[in-house]
């Protein structure tokens, strides 16, 4: 046992050894990316930046601001002012030529910051997932080795992810909303109230999907964080009660015998004073910022507004460019009604039923938001990918892995191309660029619906495991 | 053409006012009376015809008094053509035609010359001042010159292009000028309307020249414009085409030409008076740049032209009810060289009859300016039998050049795919600029001022940070070289962009370039024209000097000629770029159907497949399968199992064996999945099955 116990602190020596030299190695990656960016002109693909993150017309807003015109004049800029004044004067400082050299320092960090966080969330986790399978019997002893570290996993997920690395060098600033929305499930994830509501408010604040996440962040700051659905405890005790054993006993059985979870109003209270505070906050210095010009409501037309009508119908890898590029103009309101609704739809089903593990219930909204955003990049993608690999433990037996794997690979390949043919070489046409960003849509789709039942039977398994466990000591 | 007893009647119904006619026809009538009187009397019939003819002439002064009394309220209209030999064997006719409405207060409802669809536009849109020009052809600045009044207000962008300042209250500045849109498309069958959007015009501040913020600018560089067109402008005259200047007007010949702009400046005077409304001068331009036949063998010999050549008419009297109708040849650079010491008393045949030219009439009159020569002719004397044909004969070969302006502007875009691209301008200098540098110095520098002024549509989407100005090829930094720069940012579907900006150039400048990135629009497909992929137009930039003005400077006392007081008049100088033609993509216009199922497809499969999932119940499905196979298998298997669930109670009911639920549960769920695969490949046949189709 102590042989045992010597080498698992040696391996779990070199595992962060080695974690840091491939976060290093990502960074590296990155400024070498960065060092010669006109030759790979990411910032103006489609994928990579959209009316809402890009580089350039945040550049523009701020040259506008500088004119001493609304940075919202026009119809370039339709970020957060707070965005604006932070990242808009390292926009306008050239350094060896390269204009935005700074900016991508920025994003750089935020990309950095976000794995780190990730960790952090990755290690609560997997130490929930290891206490509850001890309190559940499915593992024996609490340095099993079938405990994947997740968050390790995770933040090199996030590091090296293609997406996240595109979208770093490319100059959009999803960087930094998945900064926010990543700092807010940090903060819900290790009880830090006011951080979570912070992270939260920035998150909509910069792009308004996020909100959507208020749902989770109060059900783990309620319920705790992710763990097998509460019945399968209360079998385990009636079980130890047979046998009045009292060896193992779960918290939560212990404090509350009925079959409802505590929910912890105190802290949800207390989260929400802190989320009122926070948008107050950023309400008074987004009003102090645009005072010169359109105030507040102008800010809001101009960038939820924007989100919501879906003004822009330029190209991106989602489907709602194409399709309100074509409907007819009679139908618009009624489509752009029902595609936003078909978010909001699914919220409460999927918080019913994955009430239990409010963490992926946050990755499977962010997952649903970057199929259904109207203005969705990859940077989104990276995102819900890298939350995703934290549920490495509960989602081993996924289906078509390799099928979506395949399937991501290869609508990041032929998207560049069908975008040359049609827009460069004219050889193509729109439904070219169309049928690519459909097919991406069907694979983000399966992948969710995979994750969801694949979580889901993970649940079922472990309740069966348990009632086989308690036949055979039967 | 008109007979006699036509312009009669024009004659009475139009230049007679209903107030002189009575007069008239009671002088008629006194006179009568008085003779019969006379007659009654039984006077001496010589005595009778004696006192007769007094009182007539009596009654006939009183009438001529209160004609002349009215002549200053009088409407007054001139026409004029002035001809002008081009330096690259072209000629240049400027047909100018100005009519005035004095202030009245009758509010202009009676009218005798002035078109009263014009006068009733003024005063229900209450417009200040008006341009409206159609133009056909790109006026060449090298050759054509582009430092003269001519070039400087008659060379026209492209199209259709409209500028309008109003007398309202600024609120209701931009409902006036959708009226007034309105108004001209009828009234000129154009498609002017479609300056109605607000997207298609914009407000300048100073870029344009004139100051004001109730000016209205708008242009349509894609209108075709053609005799349509020309017939209402027509129509605006008193004689119309019929007769006087404006009968040269024949349409094959017009429309032949290189260039050809058709302009209607409207002003209104204030009178000053009170009680008085406004006047209003309205002024009719027609240029043409024409081609004449050349009949000559030597190649290097102007091409000799005249009028009925030209146009193939003559000009056959003058329009009656013109006040003046004069033609004019203005001789530019070496005949006038020559000529500067001839004194114009005693060798006057010289002038038009020397070794080089001939002109094949005897000029009324010579006026010298600096550069130029300009022979007038009134075409009084031509009739029928003696119509005006006024032709000059090259005799020697000759060469001259005309004034340009100090900055030569040409624009062009840069990059390609239908993605973003540049807009450049570049001014390059010309050989007049040595010449006029001299003039502006400030701050003890030598610089010329350029002002650019740019409407951008809405779907080219400009990033005004990317500006950069490039000084003979070493790109400044813009506090250096930008003085003023105004920029209102264009919203998609709402406005148009525009930018106006100063620079502010060392004279000794070969050549400064502006250039500016943009990002290409992508439209919704009711927005794209019928013929989507030849392009969107971006109208011309305007380049204007502030410093620089264009005049000609008479030495002779000048008659009242209203086309020769314009020219006096200094001019801002100003050119108009080429206007540029960007391609935007294209959406498939055959597939809405097919768009907007396809994605509904996508969407019912999300919804369903994971709605799917979350209210699925593995354990329902398996007893309900159980069942079917004991079904199958027999009764009293089913009885028996019913009967041990019964005995064990309900929550052991759900622990069959393992190994049987975890197969069917597997096989469910590959059921499922795979049927979401069926799903998901229909989908694609569907999809790449139309592709397919439509590329065919």
């Amino acid at each position: 046992m102590t042989k045992d116990g010597g080498e698992m602190a040696e391996e779990q020596k070199k595992k962060p050894c080695r974690f840091w030299i491939w976060a290093l190695a990502s960074v590296v990656f990155r400024l070498i990316l960065i060092s010669f960016p006109g030759n790979l002109n990411l910032s103006s693909r489609p994928e990579v930046s959209t009316p809402l993150t890009s580089i350039r017309r945040l550049a523009e807003g701020y040259w506008l601001k500088q004119a001493s015109m609304s940075p919202y004049a026009g119809s370039m800029y339709h970020g957060s002012p707070l965005l604006l004044s932070v990242l808009g004067p390292l926009t306008v400082q050239r350094i060896k030529g390269h204009s935005f050299l700074l900016c991508s320092l920025v994003f750089v960090i935020a990309d950095v910051l976000s794995a780190m966080l990730l960790r952090g969330i990755g290690q609560k986790l997997q130490m929930a997932y290891g206490l509850n399978a001890r309190l559940l019997g499915v593992l024996k002893s609490s340095r099993d080795k079938g405990i994947l570290p997740c968050g390790d996993i995770a933040a090199l997920v996030y590091l090296w992810n293609p997406f996240t690395i595109v979208s770093c060098v490319g100059l959009s600033t999803s960087p930094i909303e998945n900064l926010a929305v990543i700092l807010s499930l940090y903060g819900a994830v290790t009880r830090r109230v006011p951080l979570a509501a912070f992270g939260l408010v920035m998150a909509t604040q910069l792009s308004l999907y996020p909100a959507t996440l208020t749902i989770p962040i109060i059900f783990i700051l309620g319920y705790g964080l992710d763990a097998p659905p509460l019945k399968l405890f209360l079998q385990i005790r009636s079980v130890e009660k047979e046998d009045t054993s009292t060896s193992a006993v779960s918290k939560q059985a212990k404090l509350k015998p009925n079959t409802r979870l505590p929910f912890l109003w105190k802290t949800v209270v207390h989260f929400v004073f802190w989320v009122l505070l926070w948008s107050l906050y950023l309400l008074v210095l987004c009003g102090l910022s645009l005072s010169k010009y359109g105030g507040l409501e102008e800010m809001f037309t101009r960038t939820y507004g924007f989100i919501l009508s879906i003004e822009d119908l330029s190209p991106n890898i989602g489907v709602f460019w194409y399709f309100f590029a074509e409907v007819f103009d009679f139908f618009r309101n009624f489509f752009l009604i029902v595609f936003h609704v078909n978010i909001l739809f699914l919220l409460l089903p999927l918080a019913i039923r994955l009430k239990h593990r409010p963490c992926f219930l946050a990755f499977i909204y962010l997952a649903i938001c970057s199929i259904l955003k109207s203005y969705p990049s990859v940077g989104d993608a990276a995102l819900y990918l890298s939350l995703w690999s934290l549920f490495v433990n509960e989602l081993t037996d996924m289906k078509f892995s390799y099928f979506l794997f395949c399937g991501y690979l290869g609508i990041s390949l032929l998207s560049p191309v069908m975008h040359n043919l049609w827009i460069w070489r004219g050889t193509g046409n729109a439904n070219f660029y169309f049928g690519n960003a459909i097919g991406y849509a069907c694979f983000q789709i399966v992948f969710v619906v995979e994750s969801v039942s694949a979580m889901l039977n993970h649940d079922r398994s472990l309740r069966k495991s348990n009632s086989n466990h308690r036949e055979v000591e039967n | 053409m008109c007979k006699p007893d036509q312009y009669h009647s024009l004659y009475k119904h139009h230049f007679l006012s209903p107030e002189l006619r009575d007069l008239l026809r009671n002088a008629r009538s006194a006179v009568i009376q008085v003779s019969d009187r006379l007659r009654r009397f039984s006077l001496d019939p010589i005595m009778a015809r004696l006192v007769l003819s007094l009182i007539t002439l009596l009654i006939l002064q009183s009438v001529w008094v209160t004609i002349a009394f009215e002549s200053k309220h009088v409407e007054e209209f001139s026409e004029e053509l002035l001809l002008k030999p081009l330096p690259d064997r072209k000629v240049l006719a400027h047909f100018h035609f100005e009519n005035r409405a004095p202030p009245s207060n009758s509010h202009g409802r009676h009218h005798h010359l002035f078109p009263k669809a014009i006068s009733q536009l003024v005063q229900k849109f209450r417009v200040k001042e008006m341009e409206l020009s159609f133009t056909q052809g790109r006026w060449n600045h090298e050759h054509w010159g582009g430092f003269d009044p001519l070039s400087s207000m008659n060379a026209k962008p492209v199209g259709v292009e409209l500028w309008a300042e109003f007398d309202v209250p600024q609120s209701q500045v931009d409902t006036s000028w959708k009226n007034l849109t309105h108004a001209l498309s009828g009234l000129f069958c154009a498609s002017i309307n479609f300056l109605e959007s607000s997207t298609s015009y914009a407000a300048p501040t100073w870029g344009f020249g004139v100051n004001s913020d109730k000016l209205r600018y708008g242009s349509l560089p894609r209108e075709a414009v053609c005799t349509e067109n020309l017939t209402p402008w027509l129509k605006l005259l008193p004689c119309r085409d019929r007769d006087g200047i404006s009968a040269l007007m024949n349409r094959p010949s017009v429309y032949r030409g290189f260039y050809h702009s058709q302009r209607l400046h409207l002003s209104t005077v204030e009178s000053g008076e009170e009680g008085l409304g406004s006047g209003i001068m309205l002024e009719q331009t027609l240029t043409v740049v024409l081609q004449p036949d050349s009949i000559s063998g030597e190649a290097n010999i102007q091409p000799s032209w005249s009028l009925s050549s030209l146009f193939g008419r003559n000009i056959v009297g003058r329009c009656v009810l013109a006040k003046s109708s004069n033609v004019y040849l203005q001789l530019e650079g070496l005949p006038s060289h020559e000529l500067k010491n001839v004194d114009p008393e005693t060798e006057a045949d010289k002038f038009w009859k020397n070794a080089e030219f001939e002109l094949s009439l005897k000029p009324d009159r010579i006026l010298r300016e600096i550069n130029s020569f300009l022979y007038m002719f009134d075409i009084d004397k031509s009739s029928d039998r003696e119509p005006f044909d006024l032709g000059l004969t090259w005799k020697l070969p000759s060469k001259w050049s005309c004034q340009q302006a100090p900055l030569h502007s040409t624009r062009f875009l840069m990059g390609s795919g239908n993605e973003r691209g540049a807009i450049a301008i570049l001014l390059k200098a010309t050989e007049s600029q040595e010449k006029l540098s001299g003039e502006d110095l400030t701050n003890g520098r030598c610089t010329i001022k350029a002002n650019i002024f740019q409407i951008f549509p809405w779907y080219v989407k400009v990033y005004y940070h990317t500006l950069q100005i490039f000084v003979d090829q070493q790109q400044k930094p813009g506090s250096e070289v930008l003085k003023k720069i105004n920029v209102s940012p264009s919203t998609d579907k709402v406005s148009s962009g525009m930018m106006e900006m100063m620079l502010e150039l060392p004279c000794e400048v070969k050549s400064a370039a502006i250039s500016i990135e943009y990002d290409k629009g992508f439209l919704h497909i009711d927005e794209y024209p019928p013929d989507a992929n030849q392009g969107f137009d971006i109208p011309s930039a305007l380049i204007s000097f502030p410093n620089h003005h264009a005049s000609l400077d008479f030495k002779e006392e000048l008659s009242k000629s209203p086309l020769l007081s314009k020219f006096k008049e200094k001019s801002l100088v100003r050119s108009y770029t080429e206007v540029l033609l960007v391609p935007l993509t294209t959406p498939d216009f055959s597939m809405p159907y097919n768009v907007i199922t396809i994605t509904c497809t996508v969407f019912a499969l999300y919804f369903g497949s994971l709605l799917n999932v979350l209210r699925r119940r593995i354990g329902e499905e398996e007893r309900y399968l159980k069942s079917q196979a004991g079904k199958r298998t027999g009764k009293l298997k089913q009885l028996l199992s019913r009967l041990k669930a019964k005995i064990r109670g309900r929550p052991i009911e759900e622990a069959p064996s393992s190994s049987t639920e975890s197969q069917t549960e597997v096989q469910s769920s590959v059921f499922s999945s795979k049927l979401l695969f069926k799903i998901i490949l229909v989908a694609g046949a569907a999809a790449a099955w139309q592709y397919f189709s439509t590329d065919k």
